[in-house]
C-alpha cells in the first residue's frame, strides 16, 4: 500500500516532466500516451486503496508514509509525507478518476491545438500538486500543494496567452486567490502558534486545548481558535470562489474546456471543502467560525445560482453552478456535517466534469461557439453528448424518486444535495434554518438554470450561422469515452454512496476522520420532517416546470419577463455588479497608488534625484568641457601658451 | 646710440610674439603656422647669439647652428607631412583640419 500511493502520486509528476521537459524531442502524441496512462495507472491504484481503506476493518482505516524530512528548524518540523485515510482515497478517486477522464478527453478536444505537450504537461502537473494537497498530513505540505493547484491553475487558464482576456483571467484567478492564500497563511500561523506543530495528528490533539485559549487584539479579548479558522477559512473561500472572492471563477473559463471541468468544477475548487473536511476537529470547536462558514456558503449557493438564470454563455452558466454548489458543501460543513459536504462534493465532481465536458464537445461541435443564443435544436447533430448532458443536469438539480428502495432512487445530486439540505434543518438553528431555506430556493434556481441551458442549447431552432451548423459533428470516441464514464459516475455514485457516505454505514466507512458530534448532525438530518425531505425535489421539479414553460412552450415569456423588470435583470446578468464593485474600490485605487508610486516615488524621487540625477550632471560637467576640445591646433596652442604664461608669471612673482 | 644687448632680445621677443600670435590668430593656412615656428625658432636663435657675443661665450652660436639644423629638418618634414595631407584632403585650411574634436 506505501508502494501504491507513492506510485498514485508521483506518476503524474514524472509524466508531467516527460511531457513538458522533452516535449520537443518526443512529440504530441507520446506526451498524450505517457501523460494519460500515467493517470490511468494513478486512477487504477486509487480504486485499489479506497477499497483498501474504505471498506477496510476498523484498524485499518488510516496509514502514513514518510518520504522525507523537508525542514526541521527548532519545534517546527515538517516533512513530505503522505497521509491516507478514507478522506483522503475519497479524494484520491475523485481526482485521478476525474483528471484521468479529462486527460483522455483532452487528447480530442486539444487535437488541433499547436502546443498539445504543455498542455497535457500542465494537465498533469496540476493532478501532481492537487494529489499533494489531498495526501498532505501537515498544514505546511497542504500550503505546498494549495499554492501548486493555484500555479497549475494560473498556468492553464492561461493557455492561450496569445488572446488578452485569457492572460486577464489568469492574473486575476492568482491575484484574488492571494487574497485567500493570505488569510490561508495566516491561519496556519496561528495555528502553529497555539499547538506548536503543523501536523494534523499533533493539532487534533491539543484542539480541546487551544479552544480555550484567548488572546487580546486592539483591546479586544478574541478566541485565539475561532480566529485561526476564521483565518483558514478565508483561504478556503478564495480558493473554493465563494461569495465576496468568487470573482476569478466564472473569468477562468477563459481556459480550454477540459480545464474548467477538472480544475474549476470538479477537484481544485473543491481544496476548500476538503480543506475544511481535514480540520473538522478544529472547527467543531469553532462555533462562530462555523457560523460564518454556513453564512456564507449558504449566501454563495443562494447568489451564484441567482446570476446562473441569466447568463449566456454555456461555461458560464456552469461555471456560478459550480459556485453554487461549492456554496451548498460550505453550509453543510458549516452545520457540522461533514460527510454530507464530501458526499457532495464527490458526485458533483462526478456530474459537474461531465457537465463541463459535455459543454465542450459542444463546443467542439460548433466550433468554439459558446453563446446559448446562437445555438438551439443542437440535439439532433450530437445525440450522445445530448443525452448525457441531460443525465448531468437531472443530477445537477437533483431529480429522483423518494420513498422507494429505501431512501429512493434518483441520480447523484438527489441524494448528496438533499441530505446537506437536510442536515441544515435537522442542526434546528437560525443559521442552520437559513441555510436551509437558500438551499431550497438555489434548488429551484438551479434546476431553472439548469434545464433552461439544455432546453436553449439543444432544443427549439438553430439561432447560430448556417456554416457552423453545416459541419456540426458529434465528438470523437476519445472524447465520448470520458462521457459514459462520468455519466455513469452522475447516475450511479449517489445511489452507491449514501449508505457508506451519510447513511448507517458512515462510522465504518470514515473511520476516525469526523468525530461524534458529526454522527449527531447525521442522525438528525435523516431525523427531518417529511416535508423537508420534499421540498428540494418540488422546487427543483417547479424550476424545471418553469423553466419548460419558459423556453419551450411559450419562448415569448422570457423576454416579456424581462422587460416587465429590467432594472433586476440588469441586476442579475451583470453578477450583482461585483466586478464593477470591486473595481472602484481595490482595482483603481491600486493603480491609481501604484502610479503615484511609479510615477512619483520612482521615477521622480528615487531615480531623480539618484542615479537619473548624477548622470545628468555628469552630462552637464561633459558637455562644458567638450566645447574645449575643439579639434583646432591653435586653439591647443594656445591653452598651451596661456599655461606656459601662467606658469612663468607664478615663477616671476610668487618667489 | 649704442645698441646694446636689450635691443637685441627686445627684437628677438618681437619676433617671438608675431610667431606665437601668428600661430593662433591665422585662420587660413597651415604653411603660415609652420612659418610662425620657424619665426619663433629664429627668435630663440637671436638670443642665443646675442647672449653669446655679450658674454664671449662661443656655446651659444654652436648652439644656435644646432636650432638652424633641427629647424631645417622639421620644415622639411612639416612640408612633406603638409604635402600628402593636401593630397589626401585637398585642403590644409585650418578651419577643416579637427579631426582632433571631441
Amino acid at each position: 500500500m506505501d508502494l501504491a500511493i507513492k506510485l498514485i502520486v508521483l506518476l503524474p509528476l514524472v509524466a508531467a516532466a516527460i511531457a513538458g521537459l522533452f516535449c520537443r524531442v518526443i512529440g504530441d502524441r507520446p506526451a498524450q500516451i505517457v501523460t494519460t496512462a500515467a493517470l490511468l495507472i494513478s486512477a487504477a491504484l486509487s480504486v485499489f486503496l479506497f477499497a483498501k481503506i474504505g471498506f477496510g476493518p476498523e484498524n485499518a482505516k488510516a496509514f502514513t508514509v514518510r518520504l522525507f524530512t523537508w525542514f526541521d528548524s527548532g519545534t517546527l518540523d515538517v516533512a513530505w509525507s503522505l497521509r491516507v485515510d478514507t478522506l483522503t482515497v475519497v479524494m484520491l478517486i475523485v481526482v485521478t478518476g476525474v483528471s484521468s477522464m479529462v486527460h483522455l478527453y483532452s487528447i480530442g478536444y486539444m487535437a488541433e491545438d499547436p502546443s498539445i505537450p504543455r498542455f497535457m504537461s500542465y494537465l498533469s502537473l496540476f493532478t501532481f500538486f492537487m494529489l499533494m494537497l489531498v495526501t498532505s498530513d501537515n498544514l505546511v505540505q497542504l500550503f505546498f500543494g494549495w499554492e501548486g493547484v493555484g500555479l497549475a491553475s494560473y498556468l492553464l487558464i492561461g493557455f492561450w496567452y496569445e488572446k488578452k482576456s485569457a492572460n486577464d483571467a489568469a492574473m486575476k484567478a492568482f491575484i484574488v486567490n492571494r487574497v485567500g492564500d493570505f488569510g490561508f497563511a495566516l491561519g496556519i500561523f496561528a495555528v502553529f502558534m497555539l499547538s506548536g506543530s503543523v501536523g494534523f495528528a499533533d493539532i487534533f490533539a491539543k484542539a480541546p486545548e487551544m479552544a480555550k485559549m484567548r488572546f487580546s487584539f486592539l483591546g479586544m479579548d478574541v478566541p485565539a481558535l475561532e480566529a485561526a479558522c476564521l483565518l483558514l477559512f478565508v483561504g478556503a473561500m478564495g480558493k473554493s470562489a465563494q461569495l465576496f472572492l468568487h470573482t476569478w471563477l466564472p473569468d477562468a473559463m477563459e481556459g480550454p474546456t477540459p480545464v474548467s471541468a477538472l480544475i474549476h468544477a470538479a477537484t481544485m475548487v473543491t481544496a476548500g471543502v476538503f480543506m475544511l473536511c481535514r480540520l473538522s476537529p478544529l472547527f467543531e470547536l469553532a462555533p462562530v467560525a462555523s457560523t460564518v462558514v454556513t453564512l456564507i456558503g449558504a449566501s454563495t449557493a443562494f447568489f451564484a445560482a441567482t446570476i446562473g438564470i441569466t447568463q449566456f454563455d454555456i461555461k458560464r452558466v456552469i461555471a456560478y453552478s459550480t459556485c453554487s454548489q461549492l456554496g451548498y458543501m460550505f453550509f453543510a460543513a458549516g452545520v457540522g456535517a461533514y460527510p454530507a459536504a464530501m458526499f457532495h462534493l464527490t458526485t458533483h465532481a462526478f456530474f459537474k466534469a461531465l457537465l463541463f465536458l459535455c459543454a465542450g464537445s459542444v463546443i467542439h461541435a460548433l466550433h468554439h461557439e459558446q453563446d446559448m443564443r446562437k445555438m438551439g435544436g443542437v440535439r439532433v447533430k450530437v445525440p450522445q453528448t445530448y443525452w448525457l448532458m441531460w443525465i448531468g443536469n437531472l443530477a445537477l438539480a437533483g431529480i429522483g424518486i423518494p420513498y422507494i428502495l429505501g431512501e429512493g432512487i434518483g441520480f447523484a445530486g438527489f441524494y448528496s444535495k438533499d441530505m446537506m439540505i437536510e442536515a441544515a434543518y435537522g442542526v434546528h438553528t437560525s443559521i442552520g434554518l437559513y441555510a436551509f431555506w437558500m438551499g431550497v430556493i438555489a434548488a429551484f434556481l438551479t434546476a431553472f438554470y439548469s434545464t433552461r441551458q439544455m432546453f436553449m442549447t439543444f432544443h427549439g431552432t438553430y439561432r447560430g450561422d448556417h456554416h457552423t451548423w453545416d459541419h456540426a459533428h458529434e465528438s470523437p470516441p476519445t472524447m465520448l469515452i470520458p462521457l459514459y464514464v462520468l455519466g455513469v459516475g452522475a447516475l450511479l455514485s449517489g445511489y452507491l454512496g449514501y449508505q457508506w457516505f451519510v447513511g448507517h454505514h458512515w462510522h465504518e466507512f470514515w473511520g476516525p476522520v469526523f468525530s461524534k458530534t458529526t454522527g449527531e448532525v447525521l442522525h438528525h438530518a435523516h431525523e427531518v420532517p417529511a416535508w423537508v425531505k420534499l421540498l428540494p425535489l418540488v422546487f427543483a421539479l417547479a424550476g424545471i416546470a418553469l423553466s419548460y414553460l419558459y423556453y419551450i412552450a411559450r419562448p415569448s415569456l422570457a423576454e416579456a419577463t424581462v422587460k416587465r423588470f429590467p432594472g433586476l435583470h440588469a441586476f442579475l446578468y451583470n453578477k450583482w455588479y461585483f466586478d464593477e464593485l470591486y473595481d472602484a474600490i481595490f482595482v483603481k485605487p491600486a493603480l491609481r497608488l501604484g502610479r503615484f508610486f511609479w510615477k512619483k516615488g520612482d521615477v521622480a524621487t528615487i531615480d531623480g534625484l539618484g542615479p537619473d540625477n548624477i548622470a545628468a550632471r555628469a552630462q552637464d560637467v561633459a558637455g562644458v568641457l567638450m566645447r574645449f576640445q575643439s579639434g583646432y591646433l591653435y586653439h591647443y596652442a594656445f591653452a598651451m601658451l596661456v599655461g606656459v604664461a601662467a606658469l612663468v608669471t607664478y615663477f616671476m612673482f610668487a618667489r | 646710440m649704442i645698441i646694446g644687448l636689450g635691443h637685441y632680445l627686445f627684437v628677438a621677443a618681437v619676433l617671438f610674439t608675431m610667431g606665437v600670435l601668428g600661430i593662433f590668430l591665422n585662420r587660413k593656412n597651415v604653411i603660415v603656422i609652420l612659418m610662425c615656428v620657424e619665426l619663433m625658432l629664429l627668435a630663440v636663435n637671436i638670443n642665443l647669439v646675442s647672449f653669446s657675443v655679450f658674454q664671449g661665450n662661443v656655446v651659444g652660436q654652436v648652439f644656435a647652428m644646432l636650432v638652424l639644423t633641427v629647424a631645417a629638418a622639421e620644415a622639411a618634414i612639416g612640408l612633406a607631412i603638409l604635402v600628402v595631407y593636401f593630397r589626401n584632403r585637398g585642403t590644409i585650411e585650418v578651419e577643416d583640419i579637427n579631426a582632433m574634436k571631441g
